[in-house]
């Protein structure tokens, strides 16, 4: 790759996906030194929690991984139990996909392997009105978001010992509250509000539902298919 | 061992879905139900994991394990529909959390 365009300024400079990636950062520093905290407490070494971070790189993959070691689970159960919880990730990989047409199948790969929640949802903002995300863009993006996962995993297991509550300030609610800022500047640069606003609820409704029908975290799959299907069907009825 | 090989099990179960749409979709036509029905899946994911996050406690529906929670996600979501900035949004939930646990 050429590096002087990998760093030139642009709307689609790899610079410009560091800097898009400023407002998860609070959420993964935050998330991620309380998943080093218990990563730690389930009896992970320090290498083993960077290990976890830089190849698994998934909260609530790494929060059930701890918490299944903890409790001595079988390899299969946690794997398992894993893949399903991350099983969303399919959906988000398939809706990101036509914006990476141009790319190579190891770009792609790449930039699959480091495809979160947040990183997703930035990403489809940035594609709002355009045909194609930028690789370098994206891999900024991405980049940014894998390196802070990783510290803050590790700085959680150095310093988690003396941050007994890290609840009080308020850091939890990083991750609801990216969540709630990325539905909201989805929904807003859609102007589909109707539409929007029935798939939202939708989801929202399904996944309570799902959680009375069904054991873990099934729900979020279950509830963003059916959404997503009933808000196909009522733009094509409307 | 058993902690590595959880590891890197998790870590192969979670790369193939992240990895496997984007590499095949991005090479093949998809028909036009099937992009219509993709662009609804960001609303519906951040919705779906919004309800898990302040609906859900232990995947069991409960309101008053999550109250205050509930309380903060009101003046974070005005700050989205107003600001419209992903960090002020993050920021006002957080002091918004931290003063509702300060007073209760």
């Amino acid at each position: 790759m050429n590096e002087s365009a990998l760093y030139y300024e642009g709307e689609d400079s790899f610079w410009q996906g560091v800097k898009d990636c400023v407002p998860t950062l609070l959420g993964y520093l935050s998330i991620g030194f309380a998943a080093g905290v218990v990563e730690k407490t389930a009896g992970l070494s320090i290498a083993e929690i960077a290990l976890i971070s830089l190849i698994l790189y998934a909260g609530s993959g790494q929060f059930i991984a701890a918490g299944m070691i903890a409790a001595a689970h079988p390899i299969s159960a946690i794997v398992f139990t894993i893949f399903f919880v991350n099983s969303r990730h399919l959906l988000l990989s398939a809706a990101i996909a036509p914006y990476f047409r141009k790319q190579t199948i190891g770009q792609n790969i790449l930039t699959g392997a480091l495809l979160t929640d947040e990183t997703f949802g930035v990403a489809i903002n940035h594609a709002q009105h355009k045909k194609q995300l930028n690789y370098k863009w994206m891999l900024g993006l991405n980049i940014t978001a894998y390196l802070n996962w990783v510290l803050a995993n590790i700085a959680g297991g150095f310093f988690g010992q003396w941050i007994p509550t890290p609840e009080k300030y308020g850091l939890d609610f990083a991750l609801p509250a990216m969540f709630i800022g990325l539905l909201i500047l989805q929904v807003m640069s859609h102007k589909k509000y109707f539409v929007d606003i029935i798939v939202a609820l939708s989801a929202v409704l399904i996944v309570v539902i799902s959680s009375f029908l069904f054991p873990g975290s099934a729900g979020v799959i279950i509830a963003t298919i059916a959404a997503a299907t009933i808000g196909m069907v009522i733009e094509r009825w409307k | 061992m058993y902690i590595l090989l959880v590891i890197v099990g998790s870590a192969i179960v979670t790369f193939i879905p992240r990895v496997v749409p984007l590499v095949l979709l991005s090479r093949i036509q998809i028909p036009e139900w099937g992009i219509n029905w993709l662009k609804h899946i960001p609303v519906a994911v951040m919705a779906a994991l919004l309800a898990q996050e302040l609906l859900l406690s232990n995947n069991q529906f409960s309101i008053s394990d999550n109250l205050l929670s509930l309380l903060a996600a009101l003046p974070t979501f005005l700050v989205a529909i107003f600001s419209r900035s992903l960090l002020g949004t993050v920021l006002a939930g957080v002091i918004s959390l931290m003063i509702l646990r300060f007073f209760f």
